[in-house]
């Protein structure tokens, strides 16, 4: 016998490792789970990434205000290895939350929060939660200035709540305004408490797949009985079960080397987001809005009614989050079958349809002004293909840049979207209903009747009056914008 | 030398009313003991992480500069220090205003907070507005809102002149 098995026999035998996790290991398992039951497990390889990498961060990053900033450059751009770990950190949470996403989004097809599973589902629903604020209060702890506005705008959004809505906002900043203490506090929550919650709630939700088995693949006409589902269970594993390790888990080891060569490239390819301006809340040149994974929520805020924002901007977390709890305790038994439950299908096709749709929006942020909007070149004021534009016109078209018109209204493809398109807005307003406009506002346009002289008000309606769709298509004129 | 499963499996033959008794205490000595040390440890730090929600900056007032630096009907950003900033806090102890003059010696402060979800609104001189970036909110030169989901007028700080400067009281951070 060689020297290395015994050592590792006396080990053994000293500390029983193998017979505290050999049965763990290779507990069984039913047969014929498919790749989309390494889910959960991806999960969790992309948690322990942010572990290994946060570790690694946290031997560089400085918890000051005056000095994080500076530290993420250094981390960034001079540190050995410091590009590609902060990568694999920043796409190892995005990892995190398209996984948890996904594994969630399974558990709900297969109905695998039916009994007894109720608690590995709420465990589950706590994780969802933990991991989007590990993923909000990563995006701080890069202390730009991106971070500073995104912290005020997470208070602002506290501070809506009823009665504790001011307590909340001192709380979130760790005082008045965002200072000193609010950067350390931070990140408190991001290395030390949020993720001991993760741990927690890792450990449970693990003891809980060990404590019910994990879930064998549902079958049509096959429910669930809570009087004789554990029986059942146990009879069918004894039959279709097959041991945890290797047999189930190499597919999970698969997944996971695979995502972990996947981060490695794109945080080699990609990198993490350049870091932007100082955290100095007096540059106000700012537009904060959060990573990929959170700007879906974005939008919702954008969109949401303005009279009933109060209600709707703290009521939908907490009416979506109330909804995630009460599912199995809405349906905890029955089919577990997706051909049975179409309308799962349909909430799941639903949901990926409504946060899409709310992602491309957050990602175009129509409703932003351009302040970047370039003014109109002389090809797109000489609209008209016959003749040169006045002088008038051109006057127009300067005081449509120069008075923010161009922030909210798009002429030829240059300015934002916030408002009507108004290329060819000569053809279907008058003079007189511009003009009403113009100085009185509404449909939630500024009214500039008290920022506009009668002849600026003149140049500006002649200008927008000679916006008619061209007779004849010019090369360069409709497709040259830029915002 | 008995194991322990031994000595756990011949423990109920043995009990009676008083090591029950005497059981029941140690439970509860150990759980009320062990609960008394998680306060002990814990109050402490509680009280710590909640002591932003009792305790308030002292307002002060701070210059941003002489009167004559203002030009009437301008509105133009000051920067001044909060009250009392952590040596640590770099620069971040710093705060904007967006400060109008509307006469002689009449100056207004606005928060440079969208009063939406506080984002940081740009003035726009030529025409005469505050915009926000981040949900396309408007305010007119005197802090009405002109557009967009605003729910209320831009927030103002306490201004006033003394010995020829333009002073502005501290506030929280108007949001929420």
């Amino acid at each position: 016998m060689g020297l290395l098995k015994r050592a590792w026999l006396w080990f053994d035998d000293r500390s029983g490792v193998s017979k505290a996790i050999g049965p763990v290991a290779t507990h069984a398992v039913p047969r014929g789970s498919a790749w989309s039951w390494a889910l959960g497990s991806a999960t969790l390889f992309a948690f322990l990434v942010q572990v290994v990498t946060g570790i690694g961060l946290a031997t560089a990053y400085v918890t000051s205000t005056a000095d994080a900033y500076q530290s993420l450059q250094f981390i960034s751009h001079e540190a050995t290895f410091g590009h590609l770990i902060r990568g694999m950190h920043y796409w190892g949470a995005s990892a995190m939350v398209l996984f948890i996403g996904l594994h969630m989004a399974q558990v709900f097809l297969i109905a695998a929060y039916k009994f007894p599973r109720e608690l590995n589902w709420l465990s589950g629903v706590a994780l969802l939660g933990v991991t989007l604020a590990m993923g909000f209060t990563g995006q701080l702890l890069r202390w730009d200035q991106t971070a500073v506005w995104s912290v005020i705008v997470a208070a602002a959004q506290a501070g809506r709540a009823p009665v504790v809505g001011q307590a909340l906002v001192h709380f979130i900043l760790a005082g008045d305004t965002v200072g000193g203490a609010t950067l350390t506090r931070f990140f408190a929550y991001h290395v030390f408490f949020v993720p001991a919650l993760i741990f927690g709630l890792v450990g449970l939700h693990l003891f809980l797949v060990l404590h019910h088995g994990v879930s064998e693949p549902p079958k049509a006409g096959r429910p669930v009985d809570p009087k004789t589902y554990r029986r059942w269970y146990h009879d069918y594993l004894k039959t279709e079960g097959v041991p945890f390790w290797p047999d189930s888990a190499w597919r999970d080891v698969v997944v996971g080397v695979g995502m972990l060569v996947v981060l490695v490239g794109l945080a080699a390819v990609v990198g993490a987001p350049e870091l932007g301006k100082p955290p100095d809340p007096t540059l106000l040149d700012a537009y904060p809005r959060p990573d990929w994974y959170l700007l879906w929520y974005f939008a919702v805020l954008a969109l949401l009614p303005t009279n009933l924002e109060d209600y709707l901007i703290l009521l939908l977390p907490a009416i979506a989050g109330a909804l995630l709890v009460a599912l199995p305790f809405i349906s905890n038994r029955g089919e577990r079958s997706a051909l049975r439950r179409p309308w799962a299908m349909g909430i799941v096709l639903i949901v990926i349809v409504m946060i899409s749709t709310l992602w491309i929006k957050g990602d175009q942020a129509p409703w932003s002004p351009a302040f970047t909007a370039q003014a109109l070149p002389p090809a797109v004021i000489q609209n008209q293909a016959s003749a040169l534009a006045s002088e008038v016109v051109v006057t127009g078209a300067g005081l449509f840049h120069s008075k923010g018109c161009e922030n909210c209204h798009m002429v030829a493809g240059y300015g934002g979207q916030r408002g009507p398109n108004l290329t060819a807005v000569g053809q279907r307003l008058s003079q007189a209903q511009m003009t009403t406009r113009i100085l009185n506002g509404g449909n939630n346009m500024p009214a500039y009747g008290g920022s506009l002289t009668p002849d600026q008000l003149n140049a500006l309606v002649a200008f927008l009056s000679s916006r008619r769709p061209p007779a004849v298509t010019q090369p360069g004129v409709a497709s040259g914008g830029s915002q | 030398m008995a194991t322990n499963t031994e000595v756990t499996s011949q423990v109920p033959a043995q009990e009676d009313t008083a090591t029950l008794s005497r059981r029941q205490f140690l439970t509860r000595l150990s759980v009320g003991l062990g609960g008394l040390g998680a306060a002990i440890v814990g109050l402490p730090v509680i009280g710590f992480l909640l002591g932003p929600l009792f305790r308030r900056s002292p307002q002060a007032w701070r210059g941003v500069g002489a009167v004559d630096k203002f030009q009437i009907g301008q509105t133009v950003e000051v920067t001044f220090l909060d009250p009392s900033p952590l040596p640590w806090a770099g620069v971040a102890a710093g705060t904007a205003a967006w400060l109008r003059r509307d006469g002689q010696d009449q100056f207004r402060a606005f928060a440079v907070n969208c009063t939406h979800l506080g984002c940081p609104v740009r003035w726009l001189p030529d025409a005469s507005l505050f915009m926000c970036p981040c949900h396309g909110g408007v305010f007119y030169h005197d802090g009405k809102v002109a557009a967009g989901p605003p729910p209320r007028p831009l927030s103002e700080y306490e201004v006033r002149v003394n010995n020829g400067q333009v002073e502005i009281l501290t506030s929280p951070t108007p949001i929420g």
